[in-house]
């Protein structure tokens, strides 16, 4: 790219990142579900996993959307120091979104959270969610994580005291316990403990997007268990539950414990787009 | 576990012979209704209005698809996999006395919906997120009842071939395939907590 970033660059990559995301997933996610099918045992959950790899693939060959409900809409920006930001950046970025959703196409499902009034384009009071945060360069990157209704619904916060810690681990394995079948398991489990109420939550979004291959110890241990639920894919039983889990930490108030289980489906769909001079 | 294939309208002994874990795969004409739509089904049911559409051995997809308007102004079917059917739960019953559905088709199943699906109605879960795939098996979108609930929230009137694989996730004789995960999931918790 020459000259200067714009404010119609940053649209027409929003709208090439949703793109993007919408249509095929990453690399990791992929192997991820690949080899829980390898390793399926159960005739149903096995059958349902060949149908989800089926319709990875005939997304990215259509270039359509791999699930009708393609989500809100959710940014992280990372700013360069020395990128000159001299325009619009959010504006630019909801009419990327505004464009997407005639576009690529996407669902619209952006309503006014009382009335229920669809604004028809994925844009409204607050939405899209942007998180801005600043990184050393002169490069502009952006990525999208559209978020499904199904998982979202199922994901759950709790202040616990500060002597709870033991008390996490089972408050991540009640909340997948709850969400059964309905997130379209196997599911992918974003936990962020600290920071503050909100904080938590942000974290166990951000947690998603960490790569699926990599989990420590204490990752593998949590996905062990929730596992043993057998919950299984789409709730019909078997021995893949979730995928993955990670674990966001932030150092938070001396007399509180935040704790946020953020719940994705099988489709983990976020992309990334960097911009520079 | 064997698999059917079966034709709308649905008749009682076509879901009779159906048990959970059974695959079916369905043609004929199913109609998408998800919150809003349940929410005005009921609403016109209480005025005693008639409904623009015929339920009488329906299916009823627990679906908000992604449609585009073609060209010459025909609605096509993008991306249409199931929603989460237990929003629909509490809502269920009520319908089911008054209109002679025979099959629900959506994801993650129902709760508290067995005594009223026994001996009239079938659950068929269908793969969540698999939108494309759902969408193939669309072969026309008849027409849109109620468009101005949103493209989710209306009631897609849309002819399917051969839709599937579904799975009998509940049957008419009240078992329930996702109430045993359930329970299994249940007691595992209470020896892993």
């Amino acid at each position: 790219m020459t000259g200067r970033i714009g404010f119609e660059d940053v649209a027409l990559a929003t709208v090439n990142v949703i793109r993007e995301a919408e249509v095929c997933l990453p690399p990791d996610v992929i192997a991820s579900i690949e080899h829980a099918y390898e390793r399926e045992t159960s005739e149903i959950a096995r059958a349902q996993l060949a149908a989800i790899l089926k319709n990875i693939e005939l997304s990215k060959i259509r270039s359509v959307p791999m699930c009708q409900d393609t989500g809100i809409m959710v940014f992280f920006v990372e700013i360069g120091r020395s990128f000159i930001l001299d325009f619009d950046l959010e504006g630019a970025i909801v009419e990327g979104v505004r464009r997407a959703t005639v576009q690529v196409p996407l669902r619209p499902n952006a309503v006014s959270p009382l009335s229920r009034q669809n604004s028809g384009d994925n844009t409204g009071l607050g939405l899209p969610d942007i998180n801005y945060s600043f990184v050393e360069g002169n490069k502009l990157s952006i990525t999208v994580a559209p978020k499904g209704a199904g998982s979202e619904n199922m994901s759950a916060l709790r202040m616990f005291n500060p002597t709870e810690i033991p008390k996490i681990r089972e408050f991540v394995l009640e909340t997948v316990l709850k969400a059964g079948g309905m997130p379209c398991p196997p599911i992918v489990v974003g936990v962020g403990i600290g920071g503050s109420f909100d904080k938590a939550a942000r974290l166990a979004k951000q947690a998603l997007l960490i790569d699926m291959s990599t989990m420590d110890p204490q990752e593998l241990e949590l996905l062990k268990d929730i596992n043993a639920l057998g919950i299984g894919t789409m709730g019909m039983g078997g021995c893949t539950t979730a995928l993955a889990v990670h674990i966001k930490q932030a150092y938070c108030h001396t007399a509180s414990l935040p704790v946020a289980v953020n719940i994705q489906c099988w489709a983990n769909r976020h992309a990334k787009v960097v911009l520079e001079r | 576990m064997s698999t059917y294939e079966l034709t709308t309208p649905l008749k009682k002994e076509d879901i009779k012979k159906l048990a959970i874990g059974d695959v079916v795969y369905l043609s004929g004409i199913i109609y998408t209704a998800r919150d809003e739509a349940h929410v005005h089904i009921l609403e016109l049911d209480s005025r005693n209005e008639e409904l623009p559409f015929d339920l009488e051995g329906a299916a009823i997809y627990h679906c908000g698809p992604l449609m585009v308007k073609e060209d010459e102004g025909k609605w096509k079917a993008v991306a249409a996999g199931p929603t989460t059917s237990s929003r629909m739960s509490d809502m269920t019953p009520k319908l089911l006395e008054r209109h002679a559905v025979r099959a629900l088709i959506g994801k993650g199943g129902m709760q508290g919906v067995g005594d009223a699906l026994k001996e009239e109605c079938v659950y068929l879960a269908y793969t969540g997120g698999c939108a494309v795939l759902a969408a193939g098996s669309i072969k026309k979108v008849r027409s849109v009842h109620w468009p101005q609930l949103g493209m989710p929230e209306a009631v897609w009137e849309l002819e399917v071939e051969r839709f599937g694989p579904l799975v009998v996730g509940i049957d008419v004789h009240g078992n329930d395939l996702f109430e045993k995960v359930r329970k299994d999931a249940l007691s595992a918790f209470c020896q892993l907590r």
